[in-house]
């Protein structure tokens, strides 16, 4: 029994982690899980990751859950190149440094615009106000600048000269609004130009393999959503629309 | 140059570097920044950490802000032993999962419940919402479900015999509603359990002494904010 990656693509950390695996060629069976079909609350999932979130990792016996866990496990497992995690001590603490930030920074603020735009209406079918966009796109500036100035700075990548996780974990979640029309890198050429060599640097057919599906999102503005799925998920939908 | 670690005891992330620091012998300076006195806005903090936020390192010239890059970097500089961040793959992993799961979930909905209970009645001057702290104790309530479901479950501690950086960091947080006066581990034997065995292995009195300002949080009601700070809370706490 070979690794398996439970998955959905419209999900920047499972984003990541199908980059990383596939451009380290590393053999493993992609288990799709659909977020929108609910796939994620079904029982059966739940024995490989009791958190019910995706990404996940099955390895023999051993699950995993959490986008960075697994990165790092796949890392060591494969021995992958050193640049990725790299072994210099400073270096490698750069890497902790964003991978830690990015929790409660870019990736609690980048993900929303979908929500606004997208999720919310095709789940309770209100559309909200522009003002709640705004705001949302507001915050997200902040941790760009933040990005930017401290993690970023005039370096090709967050590490120095050669892309690494950090580079890769903060790429996949700047996408996500992309998909919806938000263009965060208009008007951002230093972001503009790292994402050129982030997408460079990963393959750009790999990249757009991994962005396809969020970058067509609005296809799926018309998908049936699983009842079960809605009622999961109405008290986050409410805190939102607060 | 000794590594030089700036601190607030009154924060969680302080709290493990603190204790880890201490546990292990790393020496180091205390660089105190009271965060009640605004002293991590500075112009100075700020070339230490341009983030603004404590914990921060400084070693030699090489700067370092976020506790878990800063635990795992000491751990790593001063080969501290095995069961912190085990080498073993599959445990390494664990600490690993925990480490990033707990910064939306235990972290955030106990610095809620702090925030509710104590920051805010200081910025704005008027007693904190029980409907708001009842919201936030309800959110921490989930996390801690899910922390003793998949996280603890009966083992000793999170990666199994033997402490980690996992339990230290989730034991800090812990403690920062109980220093509110919400009493997390009442009516939870397994948790109690842990934290007590997270005591021994660190150290009862180094566990004391870490705590000791954030037990005694109630000093805190009668802080008078300068008029900066004030500003850049009321910012912050914005719903």
């Amino acid at each position: 029994m070979g690794l398996e990656l439970y998955l959905d693509l419209l999900s920047q950390p499972c984003r990541a982690v199908y980059i990383f695996a596939k451009k380290n060629n590393i053999p493993f069976e992609f288990k799709h899980v659909e977020l929108f079909k609910g796939q994620q609350y079904r029982e059966e999932f739940g024995k490989v990751n009791i958190l019910k979130k995706v990404p996940a990792l099955k390895d023999g016996v051993f699950t995993l859950a959490e986008s960075t866990a697994i990165l790092l496990y796949l890392s060591r497992k494969y021995n992958t190149p050193d640049h990725w995690y790299p072994s210099d001590t400073q270096k490698r603490a750069r890497v902790d440094e964003y991978l830690s930030w990015h929790h409660t920074n870019i990736r609690s603020n980048a993900g929303k615009a979908l929500w606004i735009k997208v999720l919310i209406p095709l789940f309770t079918g209100q559309t909200l106000p522009p003002e709640k966009l705004q705001e949302v796109m507001d915050e997200l500036a902040i941790s760009l600048k933040q990005f930017e100035e401290k993690f970023l700075q005039d370096k090709p990548f967050i590490v120095g000269s050669e892309i690494s996780l950090a580079d890769l974990m903060a790429i996949v979640e700047l996408m996500q609004p992309i998909g919806v029309g938000c263009d965060i890198f208009e008007d951002r050429p230093k972001l503009s130009e790292w994402r050129n060599r982030v997408e460079e640097a990963v393959g750009k057919e790999l990249f757009q393999e991994a962005h396809e599906l969020i970058l067509n999102i609005k296809e799926l503005s018309n998908i049936q959503i699983d009842p079960q799925l809605k009622e999961h998920l109405a008290p986050v939908l409410r805190k939102m629309m607060k | 140059m000794v590594v030089e670690l700036f601190l607030d005891l009154r924060s969680q992330p302080c709290r493990a570097l603190f204790i880890f620091a201490k546990k292990n012998n790393i020496p180091f300076e205390f660089k105190h920044v009271e965060l009640l006195k605004g002293q991590h806005l500075s112009e100075e903090f700020g070339k230490v950490n341009v983030l603004k936020k404590v914990p921060a390192l400084k070693d030699g010239a090489f700067t370092l802000a976020e506790s878990t890059a800063i635990l795992l970097y000491l751990s790593r500089k001063f080969n501290t032993p095995d069961h912190w961040y085990p080498s073993d793959l599959q445990k390494r992993a664990r600490v690993d999962e925990y480490l990033s799961w707990q910064h939306t979930t235990i972290r955030e909905k106990g610095c809620k419940i702090f925030i509710t209970k104590v920051l805010v009645p200081l910025v704005v001057g008027q007693p904190f919402s029980p409907e708001k702290l009842e919201e936030a104790v309800e959110e921490l309530n989930s996390a801690l479900k899910q922390f003793e479901e998949k996280f603890l479950q009966d083992k000793p501690f999170i990666v199994g015999n033997e402490i980690s950086l996992a339990d230290l960091v989730a034991i800090v947080e812990l403690m920062q509603p109980v220093g509110c006066g919400c009493d997390i581990f009442e009516n939870r034997p397994k948790l109690v359990e842990w934290r007590s065995r997270v005591e021994e292995a660190v150290g009862k009195e180094l566990f004391q002494q870490a705590h000791e300002i954030m037990l005694n949080v109630k000093n805190m009601s009668t802080t008078q904010l300068p008029p900066e700070l004030r500003e850049h809370l009321k910012q912050l706490l914005k719903p």
